[in-house]
């Protein structure tokens, strides 16, 4: 399993991880982000990308 | 044992290239040169939190992952010259680096105004980490700024030094601060937001001198009028970082001209093999609006154009025989933009400046609002405030 921790203070609710990891990251109804704090070890590669294209670089996994 | 990949450029753009190689399978040496002596680090911070707080190097870097933990990095160290008959690169402490792959990551620098008197102090640019924090500690607050170009960074800028209470004037070659993008309607609200903030603007006027003691003290309008200034910034564009590349046959006349596989093109028109540029620097045709090769100054460009090139070397390296067919494939990413002033958070997918018309499709422009970007009825873009997952939607229209 991976955790993933997502720096509420940081994010701006941009969306952009939300293409590269859908299964993990969503804007909910009000725009704002929610995200699945464990993901399974498949999913690596597609947070590893929700990294890269987060403006605020809010997001991390926690090893 | 093959000789490493040379990155050329310690930023975003190097640091990705470097991850992408390792994720498609790369497993020999990567050296990356860089010129700045910090590690890759995210530069929109610099003209928001960085300018505001004190915000050191580890608070923007980007996070070192374990793949890349053997990357060879010879930084505070520019490259100089390219010896494309033996594939090296010679950088500034005179060290030769033989090359299996050369990626071209050297983004840009702002240009410069061109002043009789530029030797007083008190003039700014902003592109690095070391830029702003020289900025900062002159960013007090009553200081007279003055930001010449009233593009996103200059905007930026004039925000957050609003914010710590300098009174700024934004002097603009057009009619409204970030018009060519933007369009007239968001543009002009841009605009009035920033002067309830306190900025003032000075539109279709430009600078023509500067005058002072050892330190700027005023600036002189193309109207004949004068005004005082304690910090002088300039905002009025970037070059190319192409000057190591004289020597070569590669195609410099705007940036580094590259095929859609992120190979460098030579003057005559040819692919140069084993040389790549990415990033900023990159002059690419992207076909989800036309076949005329534009550089991108977005910040998720360098991401995509870093991993199409490790895709690319991966398989030359490799000499796989997918080569041929994956350097065929189209590459179109979605240019993704935003702009961070006060409160307001841009978001903007496609290419806005190539638009001859700007029209509001939701909201208002006073409060959440979403623009669609036309040339002729060819949608090339979309901006919005707030209302995400309606700007959201339209990504998937370009793809
Ligand atoms: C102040 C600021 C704010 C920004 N804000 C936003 C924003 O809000 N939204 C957005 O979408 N984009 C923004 N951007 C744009 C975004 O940061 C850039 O698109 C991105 O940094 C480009 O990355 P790059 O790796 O291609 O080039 P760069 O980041 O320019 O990196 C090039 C590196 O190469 C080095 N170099 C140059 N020549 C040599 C040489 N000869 N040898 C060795 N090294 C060399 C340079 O020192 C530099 O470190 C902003 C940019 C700036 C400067
Ligand atoms: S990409 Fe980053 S800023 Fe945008 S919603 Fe995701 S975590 Fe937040």
């Amino acid at each position: 399993m991976i955790k993933v921790e997502v720096d509420m203070t940081k994010c701006q609710h941009y969306g952009q991880c939300v293409f590269e990891a859908p299964d993990i990251f969503r804007l909910n109804s009000d725009d704002k982000l929610e995200y699945t704090a464990e993901a399974d070890d498949s999913e690596r590669a597609n947070i590893e990308a929700a990294i890269d294209v987060c403006p605020m670089q809010a997001i991390r996994i926690v090893e | 044992m093959n000789h490493p990949v040379v990155i050329v450029g310690a930023s975003m753009g190097g640091l990705r290239t470097a991850e992408s190689l390792r994720r498609f399978g790369y497993l020999g040496p990567i050296t990356i040169i860089g010129e700045e002596a910090h590690k890759p680090y995210n530069r929109p911070p610099l003209s928001k939190e960085v300018l505001a707080n004190e915000v050191t190097h580890e608070a923007v870097a980007f996070e070192e992952r374990a793949a890349t933990a053997d990357v060879n990095w010879v930084l505070g160290t520019r490259a100089v010259s390219v010896d494309q008959e033996h594939n090296t690169v010679t950088d500034s402490s005179g060290m030769v680096h033989p090359y299996s792959a050369l990626v071209i990551a050297t983004g840009l620098r702002p240009k410069r105004l061109n002043l009789a008197n530029g030797d007083l102090a008190g003039r700014h640019a902003l592109r690095t980490l070391d830029d702003a924090i020289n900025l900062r500690a002159e960013l007090t607050p009553g200081a007279d700024v003055v930001i010449v170009g009233g593009g996103f960074i200059g905007c930026e800028v004039a925000a957050t030094a609003a914010k710590l209470g300098c009174d700024v004037t934004v002097i603009h070659h057009s009619a409204h601060p970030m018009l060519r993008p933007l369009g007239t309607e968001l543009a002009r609200q841009m605009q009035l937001r920033h002067e309830a903030e306190g900025v003032r603007f000075l539109l279709n006027r430009s600078v023509v001198g500067v005058s002072g003691d050892s330190r700027i003290r005023e600036v002189q309008i193309d109207d004949g009028s004068s005004i005082k200034c304690d910090v002088l910034i300039e905002a009025v564009g970037s070059d190319s970082n192409t000057e190591w590349l004289e020597s070569t046959n590669i195609d410099l006349s705007d940036g580094v001209l590259v095929d859609s596989a992120m190979r460098a093109i030579s003057t005559s028109g040819n692919i140069i093999p084993k040389v790549y540029a990415i990033g900023d620097v990159a002059r690419f045709a992207n076909p989800i609006f036309d076949d005329v090769p534009r550089r991108v100054e977005h910040w998720n460009i360098p991401t995509e154009t870093a991993k199409r090139a490790a895709d690319v070397i991966v398989a030359q390296l490799s000499d796989d025989e997918k080569f041929e067919s994956l350097v065929q494939e189209q590459f179109k990413p979605v240019p993704s933009f935003w702009s961070d002033q006060y409160d307001i958070h841009l978001l903007a997918f496609g290419s806005l400046s190539l638009s001859d018309t700007v029209t509001l499709v939701a909201g208002d422009v006073t409060g959440e609002c979403v623009f669609e970007y036309h040339r002729g009825d060819q949608l090339v873009g979309v901006c919005g405030i707030g209302m995400r997952s309606v700007v959201q939607s339209y990504r998937a229209k370009f793809i």
